[in-house]
C-alpha cells in the first residue's frame, strides 16, 4: 500500500522491468497470442466441416440469420468503443465517466450474449440443428460457444471493475491497470468475433 | 596404476558398447518373415534401396561424430596435473560454422531428390491394375475382388509379376495394412479410401500385420499375401467363384452344418451354397465375420493369427471355436458355449468348404 | 532469511506465514521451492512410468507370452507414454526452469509468483486426476452396431494383471475413432482427455509466466544475447507451449464433447474425420517433441563449457539454431502421418521440411563438439551425462533423417524402429540431459556434492543399459516388429533380441536405483560443496549454496556473457584463461554479500489461493465425467465455487504484504536462519 513509508531503501523482487512494459500487461499480451491459436484451431475445424458436403441434417450456413447477427456484431463492436471511452475517462481522472462507460460495455456484452442465446435456441428449436446433427453443426456450436464463454468471462470482469469503481474514491491507479488489462482482453474478444462473423457467417456458402 | 586400470575399464566399456551396436546391425537372424530387408517386389525394393542409401550416409556422420567424441575424450581429457595449461578461450569460428551448416544442407538436398521422386512414383496405383478391395475390421482383413466377385479374408491371393491395386477402407477404426516384403504401410480410414500398390516378382507367401493400434487385439490382426503363378491364380479364382456344397442328411458334414445354422453363426458369416435358397448372405455394409464359403482354402484364420507355431490346424480351430475371446481378446465372435461334439462337427463341415 | 512482514491482513483466510513444515510448502510462492516440488513429483512419475515399462518388457521377452492381458498391456503402454511425456519430462524441465531461470537472469523470483504456484498445483492435481483412473476409471470392450458385444469387460482373456486394464488404453496419441465414445466406452479415456487438459493448463500458465519473467525481470545489463543458453532454450520452449497447448486443448475439448455430449467431430458414422484428430494432435505433438528436448539441450549447453573450461562454441549460432528448431517444429507435424494417405505433395513437403530441421540440430551438435575441442575436459558425472547426451542424441537425430526419407518411413513407421528412435531422442537425449542437470545443480540445491563414484556407476549402468535396451529395437523394427503389440508370433524370429531388450530395461532400472541412493545419501552425507564448486560461468553460481531464499544479496549488474567467469578469469596474449589474482577475494566478497544482504529484501508472501484454485479444476472435471448423475453436477458446482472463492481471495490479496520499517534483527536472522 502506498501509505507505508520506507525509511531506508528496500529491495523488492520485481522492481525491474527490462522491456518497459508492465509485467501484467506483457503477460496479458502473451496470453492473448495463445488465444489466437485456440480460436484458430476452432475456426479451421469449422471451415473444414462446413465446406464438406454430404452430411445429414442442417448445415449451420443454411440457417444463418445474417441481419440479426449483423446487429449483434454491431453491438459487440460498439462495446469496444465504450471500452476505449472508459479507459480514456479514467486516464483523465473522470471517475463518473469511467463508471458509466464500464457499465455500458458490460451491458453491450450482455446484449450480445443474449443474442447468442436467442440464436442457439432458434437453431435448436426451429431448425432442429443440435450438437449431434453433423460435424459442421458440432463445430459451429463449439466455436461460437467458446467465444460466448470468453465474452461472458469479460462481462464478469467488467462488472467486477464496475463494482469496485462505485466504491468511494473510484478506481485507484492499480485498478486502472486492471481496467487496461480487461480492455485488452475485451478488444481481443471483439477482434475474434469480427473474424468469426466474416469467415464463419458472411463467407460461408451453403454446401451442396 | 589404479588410474590406468580405471581407464582400461572405461575403454573396455566403450569398445564393448560399440561392438554391441555393430553386432545389432550385422547379425542376420534367419527366418524373419516380417523383415523389411528381403523385398520381394519392385515397390519394397525401392524402399529398401532408399533406406540403405540414407543408412550409409548416416553411418558416416555417426562415425565422424562419435569418433570426434572418443578422440577428444582421450586427447583433451584433464589429467589432473596442476601445471596443465588452461585452454584457449575460443568463442567460435565463422568459416567452420558456415561449413557445418552448408554441408549437411547439401547432403540433405541430395537425399531429397530420390525421396521426392519415389514418393510420387510409389503412391497410388496405375489405372489398369487389378483391384482388390481391402476392408479393415476389428481384428481381421477382408478382401473383396470386385472384378471376380470373390469375398475372402486373412489371406490375400494375388497373381505374381503384375501390379495389384489395394483399394482400402475400414469398417470401424483406423487400421494399417503392411506387407513388408511388398510395400510400406498405408492406413485404412473409415469413411475414406486409400490406395496401395502391391507387386510380387515371384510366387510366394508373405507375412503382414495391421500396424496401427486398433484396439484390444491389434497385435493379433495379421495378414498373409499368397502370390501365385498367373495360371494358378486363374484356377484359384475359378474355385473361389464356385459355391459350397450344401450337406444333406447322412453326410459327415451335415451335423456341422446344423450347428452352423442353429447356434447363431449365421448371424455374421456368409456361406454361399449350390442351393441358393440355403445360402446365408450377410450384407457387406452390415457388421459381419469372414465369408466361410471357402474357409478351408485358407491356411490361416482368426485374423491370420492361428494356427500358432507347432500347432495343428484342427487343434487351433478347436481352441478358437471353443472360446474365441479367450484367444483373441475383445473378439466380436462370442463364446457360443459349443459342446466338444458340436465343435468337432463344425470342424468337419468347415473342412469341407475348400 | 527474508524480512518478515507485519502480521498479514485477513482476506478470506488469514494469510499464511509458515517458513517451515508442510504449510510452508503448500503455500509457498518461492520459485525454488516450487521447482523442487516439481522435481520430486516428476521423478516419482518417472519411477511409476518406469515400472510400467518393465511390465511391458516382461510381457515382450517371450513370443506369445501371456504375462499381461491384452487390456492391461494396452493400458500400460498408454500410461507409460502419457506419464513419461506429460508427467515426467515436462515437469522435470519445469523444475529446472523454475529453479534456474530467475537465478540465471539475476532476478529474485518469477514475474508472477502466485501464478507460478498455481501452475505447479494445477499440474500436481492434474497428475493425481489422471492416475485416479486406476481407481475410478472403467474400460470395456466395444459393443458391435447390432448389439453383439465384445464379450469381455476390459480385455480379459489370457494373461494376468487385468486390473491394470481399467485405465486409458487408446494410446497416448488417442487416435480416433478407436479412443472415441464408440470403440472405447467406459470412463478411462475421459480421465485421459480431461487429465491432459488440466496438465496443459498448467503448462500454459507457466509459459506466460516464464516469457514475462525472461523479458522483464532480467538484471541490469543482462541483454538477451547475454542470457545463458538454458534460459534461451526455455524461452523457445515457453513459446512452443504458448502456441501448441491451445491446439491440443481444442482437440481434447472436441474429444470430450464427442464422448460426453454427442458431438460428431471424429465419429465416421456421422461424417467426422478421424484424420483431423491426427492433424490437430500432431500440430501440438511435434512442437511437444521440442518442448521435451530443448530444455535438455539448454542444460547440456551449460554443462559442456564449464567442464571443458572454454566458452560455448558459437553461442549465437546455438541460440538461433534452438529458435529455428522451435519455429520449424510447427511445420513438420504431418511426418507422423506419412502412411495416413495424405497426398504425395503433402508427403514430399513434410518430408523435406523434416529434413531442414536436421540442419539446426546438426549445428547444435557440431557446436557442442567445438566447445569440447581443445578444452581441458573434466570428466565429472554431469560431464559424462552431457557427452552421453551428444552421442545418443546424434543416433536419434540420424535415425530421424531416415524417417524424413518418406518412402523409407513407410516401412519404419509404427514399428519398433520408431520406438528406438524416439527413445534415443527422449531418453538418450532429454533424460540424459536432465540427469546431467541434476548432478550439476545438486550443490545449488543442497550445498552438498553428489558422490561421484556412485554417479559414475549410475552413468555407465544407464549408458550400457540404455543401449542394450534401445539399440536392438532398431533391428527389431526393421525385422517387422510393430509397435503396441501385445503378442508376436515365434515364427517372426523376434524373440532373441526381445530378451536382450528386456535385460537392458532391468539394467536401466538398476541404474536408477543407484541414482536414488546417491541422491538421498548425498543430501545427508555429501561433501560440503562450498561456493562455486565447479568453477562455473553463469550467474546462479555467483551466490551461496544452497541458494538463499532471496537469491541475490544485491541485484547483480551484468557486463558480459558468462559474467561470473569473467569476474574470475582474464585471458593472456594467446587467448588462454588466466585466473585473476584477486579472484579469491572477489568470490569471498560475493559470498559475504550473498549471505548478508546490505539492505532488507521484501519477497512475495505465501498464499493459500493458488492451491485452492488448482483444487477446483479436478473437482469440476470429475463432475464433467459423471455429469449425467446428480452428484456429478454437484461436483461441477462445488469445483467452480472453490475456484471462484480462490479468485476473489487472490484478487483481494496483494502479492507482497505491506511492511514496517526494516527491523534491526535482520542480521541475527541471517545468522540463525537458512
Amino acid at each position: 500500500m502506498s501509505d507505508v513509508v520506507h525509511e531506508t531503501p528496500v529491495a523488492h523482487h520485481d522492481e525491474h522491468e527490462s522491456t518497459g512494459i508492465g509485467n501484467r500487461k506483457l503477460g496479458m499480451w502473451v496470453f492473448l497470442s495463445s488465444e489466437f491459436m485456440f480460436f484458430g484451431a476452432l475456426i479451421a475445424t469449422y471451415l473444414l466441416y462446413s465446406n464438406r458436403g454430404g452430411f445429414e441434417g442442417t448445415y449451420p450456413s443454411e440457417i444463418y440469420d445474417i441481419p440479426f447477427t449483423s446487429v449483434s456484431s454491431f453491438v459487440l463492436l460498439m462495446s469496444s468503443l465504450t471500452m476505449v471511452l472508459a479507459h480514456n475517462a479514467l486516464s483523465k481522472g473522470d471517475q463518473n465517466g469511467t463508471r458509466t462507460w464500464l457499465f455500458a460495455t458490460a451491458a453491450l456484452g450482455a446484449v450480445f450474449l443474449g443474442g447468442q442465446v436467442f440464436e442457439f435456441t432458434e437453431f435448436i428449436v426451429q431448425s432442429d440443428m443440435t450438437l449431434s446433427t453433423n460435424p459442421a453443426a458440432s463445430a459451429f456450436y463449439l466455436l461460437t460457444g467458446f467465444h460466448g464463454t470468453h465474452v461472458a468471462v469479460g462481462v464478469i470482469m467488467l462488472l467486477s471493475l464496475w463494482g469496485i469503481s462505485r466504491r468511494k474514491g473510484g478506481l485507484s491507479e492499480e485498478h486502472g491497470m486492471n481496467l487496461e488489462l480487461v480492455g485488452l482482453y475485451w478488444h481481443f474478444v471483439d477482434i475474434i468475433w469480427i473474424v468469426i462473423f466474416t469467415v464463419v457467417y458472411l463467407l460461408s456458402v451453403p454446401s451442396a | 596404476m589404479a588410474r590406468s586400470r580405471h581407464r582400461l575399464s572405461r575403454l573396455t566399456a566403450l569398445v564393448g558398447t560399440t561392438a554391441f551396436l555393430a553386432s545389432c546391425s550385422l547379425i542376420e537372424i534367419q527366418d524373419a518373415p516380417m523383415t523389411t530387408f528381403e523385398p520381394a517386389g519392385p515397390n519394397a525394393e525401392r524402399l529398401d534401396g532408399l533406406f540403405w542409401m540414407v543408412f550409409w550416409i548416416a553411418t558416416v556422420v555417426f562415425v565422424l561424430v562419435i569418433g570426434a567424441i572418443v578422440v577428444m575424450l582421450f586427447v583433451f581429457r584433464d589429467r589432473g596435473k596442476n601445471d596443465a595449461e588452461e585452454p584457449k578461450q575460443i568463442h567460435g569460428h565463422t568459416r567452420l560454422e558456415v561449413a557445418w551448416t552448408v554441408i549437411p544442407a547439401l547432403i540433405l538436398a541430395a537425399i531429397s531428390v530420390p525421396t521426392v521422386s519415389a514418393v510420387f512414383e510409389l503412391t497410388g496405383c496405375d489405372s489398369d491394375s487389378m483391384k482388390v478391395e481391402v476392408v479393415g475390421h476389428q481384428w481381421w482383413f477382408e478382401y473383396h475382388y470386385p472384378a471376380q466377385g470373390i469375398d475372402t479374408a486373412n489371406v490375400m491371393v494375388i497373381p505374381a509379376g503384375q501390379e495389384i491395386c489395394a483399394v482400402m477402407t475400414s469398417d470401424d477404426v483406423l487400421h494399417n495394412f503392411w506387407i513388408p516384403a511388398l510395400h510400406g504401410k498405408r492406413y485404412l480410414v473409415p469413411g475414406q479410401v486409400t490406395l496401395l500398390r502391391l507387386e510380387s516378382y515371384e510366387p510366394g507367401e508373405f507375412w503382414g500385420q495391421c500396424a496401427e493400434f486398433c484396439g484390444l487385439s491389434h497385435s493379433l490382426m495379421r495378414a498373409r499375401v499368397l502370390a501365385m503363378e498367373p495360371s494358378d491364380f486363374e484356377a484359384w479364382v475359378a474355385d473361389q467363384q464356385k459355391p459350397a456344397a450344401l450337406p444333406v442328411e447322412g453326410m459327415p458334414e451335415y451335423d456341422g452344418y446344423q450347428v452352423f445354422t442353429n447356434k447363431g453363426c449365421i448371424q455374421c458369416h456368409t456361406v454361399r451354397f449350390d442351393d441358393d435358397s440355403a445360402s446365408n448372405i450377410i450384407q457387406r455394409e452390415d457388421f459381419n465375420g469372414p465369408d466361410l464359403t471357402h474357409f478351408a482354402s485358407r491356411t490361416v484364420f482368426a485374423g491370420a493369427s492361428l494356427p500358432e507355431e507347432g500347432e495343428s490346424y484342427d487343434a487351433a480351430l478347436k481352441k478358437w471355436l471353443a472360446d474365441p475371446p479367450n484367444v483373441k481378446p475383445g473378439s466380436f465372435m462370442p463364446n457360443l458355449a459349443l459342446t466338444e461334439q458340436e465343435i468337432d462337427d463344425l470342424i468337419v463341415w468347415l473342412g469341407s468348404n475348400k | 532469511m527474508t524480512v518478515t512482514a507485519e502480521r498479514p491482513r485477513t482476506t478470506i483466510f488469514k494469510r499464511p506465514s509458515s517458513a517451515y513444515g508442510i504449510w510452508s510448502w503448500l503455500t509457498t510462492v518461492d520459485h525454488k521451492k516450487i521447482g523442487i516440488m516439481y522435481g520430486y513429483a516428476a521423478f516419482s512419475f518417472f519411477i511409476i512410468g518406469g515400472l510400467e515399462a518393465l511390465l511391458l518388457r516382461v510381457q515382450l521377452a517371450q513370443a506369445n507370452a501371456e504375462f499381461l492381458t491384452a487390456g492391461a498391456y494396452n493400458a500400460l503402454f498408454t500410461m507409460h507414454a502419457t506419464t513419461m511425456i506429460f508427467l515426467f519430462i515436462m515437469p522435470a524441465s519445469a523444475a529446472f526452469m523454475n529453479y534456474l531461470i530467475p537465478l540465471m537472469i539475476g532476478a529474485r523470483d518469477v514475474a508472477f509468483p502466485r501464478l507460478n504456484a498455481l501452475s505447479w498445483w494445477i499440474f500436481f492435481f492434474g497428475g493425481i486426476f489422471l492416475y485416479s483412473t486406476f481407481v475410478f476409471g472403467t474400460s470395456v470392450a466395444p459393443v458391435g452396431p447390432d448389439g453383439i458385444s465384445g464379450n469381455l469387460a476390459a480385455g480379459g482373456g489370457p494373461g494376468s494383471f487385468n486390473w491394470l486394464a481399467a485405465s486409458p488404453d487408446g494410446g497416448w496419441f488417442a487416435y480416433q475413432p478407436n479412443a472415441g465414445p464408440f470403440y472405447s466406452p467406459g470412463t478411462a479415456m475421459d480421465y485421459w482427455a480431461l487429465g491432459l487438459q488440466i496438465i496443459g493448463l498448467a503448462s500454459l500458465v507457466s509459459a506466460v509466466n516464464f516469457i514475462v519473467t525472461i523479458f522483464n525481470m532480467r538484471a541490469k545489463g543482462m541483454r538477451l544475447l547475454r542470457m545463458p543458453v538454458f534460459v534461451w532454450m526455455s524461452t523457445v520452449v515457453a513459446f512452443l507451449l504458448l502456441f501448441s497447448i491451445p491446439i491440443i486443448a481444442v482437440a481434447l475439448f472436441m474429444v470430450t464433447f464427442d464422448r460426453q455430449f454427442g458431438t460428431l467431430f471424429f465419429a465416421p458414422v456421422g461424417g467426422g474425420d478421424p484424420i483431423l484428430w491426427q492433424h490437430l494432435f500432431w500440430l501440438f505433438g511435434h512442437p511437444e517433441v521440442y518442448i521435451l528436448i530443448l530444455p535438455a539441450m539448454g542444460i547440456v549447453s551449460e554443462v559442456l563449457p564449464v567442464f571443458s573450461r572454454k566458452p560455448l562454441f558459437g553461442y549465437s549460432a546455438v541460440v538461433f539454431a534452438g529458435a529455428a528448431i522451435g519455429f520449424l517444429g510447427f511445420g513438420v507435424w504431418a511426418h507422423h502421418m506419412l502412411a495416413s494417405g495424405i497426398t504425395p505433395v503433402a508427403q514430399a513437403a513434410f518430408g523435406l521440411a523434416t529434413m531442414t530441421i536436421a540442419i539446426p540440430t546438426g549445428i547444435k551438435i557440431f557446436n557442442w563438439l567445438g566447445t569440447m575441442w581443445g578444452g581441458r575436459l573434466r570428466m565429472t558425472t554431469p560431464m559424462l551425462f552431457a557427452v552421453g547426451f551428444i552421442a545418443m542424441f546424434t543416433i536419434g537425430g540420424l535415425s530421424g533423417v531416415t524417417h524424413a526419407v518418406v518412402p523409407s518411413d513407410w516401412q519404419q513407421t509404427d514399428t519398433y524402429y520408431i520406438v528406438a528412435h524416439l527413445h534415443y531422442v527422449l531418453f538418450g537425449g532429454s533424460v540424459f540431459g536432465l540427469f546431467a542437470g541434476l548432478y550439476y545443480w545438486f550443490p545449488k540445491l543442497t550445498g552438498k556434492m553428489m558422490n561421484s563414484k556412485l554417479g559414475k556407476t549410475h552413468f555407465w549402468l544407464m549408458f550400457i543399459g540404455f543401449n542394450i535396451t534401445f539399440a536392438p529395437m532398431h533391428w527389431l523394427g526393421l525385422q517387422g516388429m510393430v509397435r503396441r503389440t501385445w503378442k508376436y508370433a515365434p515364427e517372426t524370429g523376434l524373440e532373441p533380441w526381445n530378451v536382450v531388450v528386456t535385460i537392458g530395461a532391468f539394467i536401466i532400472a538398476l541404474s536408477v536405483a543407484v541414482f536414488m541412493y546417491n541422491w538421498f545419501h548425498s543430501r545427508r552425507h555429501g561433501v560440503d560443496s562450498g561456493f562455486d564448486p565447479w568453477d562455473a560461468r553463469t550467474l546462479e553460481w555467483a551466490i551461496p549454496n544452497p541458494t538463499p531464499e532471496y537469491n541475490f544479496g544485491v541485484s547483480p549488474v551484468i557486463s558480459k556473457l558468462d559474467h561470473f567467469w569473467h569476474l574470475k578469469y582474464d585471458q593472456d596474449d594467446e587467448g588462454r584463461a588466466v585466473r585473476k589474482d584477486d579472484a579469491d577475494q572477489i568470490i569471498a566478497e560475493l559470498e559475504h554479500v550473498g549471505l548478508n544482504p546490505p539492505e532488507p529484501i521484501h519477497l512475495p508472501n505465501p498464499s493459500y489461493f493458488p492451491l485452492l484454485m488448482a483444487a477446483g479444476f479436478p473437482l469440476m472435471f470429475y463432475g464433467i465425467i459423471y455429469h449425467t448423475t446428480a452428484w456429478g453436477k454437484a461436483l461441477i458446482v462445488i469445483g467452480a465455487m472453490v475456484a471462484l472463492t480462490a479468485v476473489i481471495g487472490w484478487a483481494m490479496e496483494p502479492v507482497e504484504e505491506p511492511h514496517d520499517e526494516p527491523s534491526e534483527e535482520r542480521a541475527e536472522e541471517v545468522e540463525a536462519g537458512v
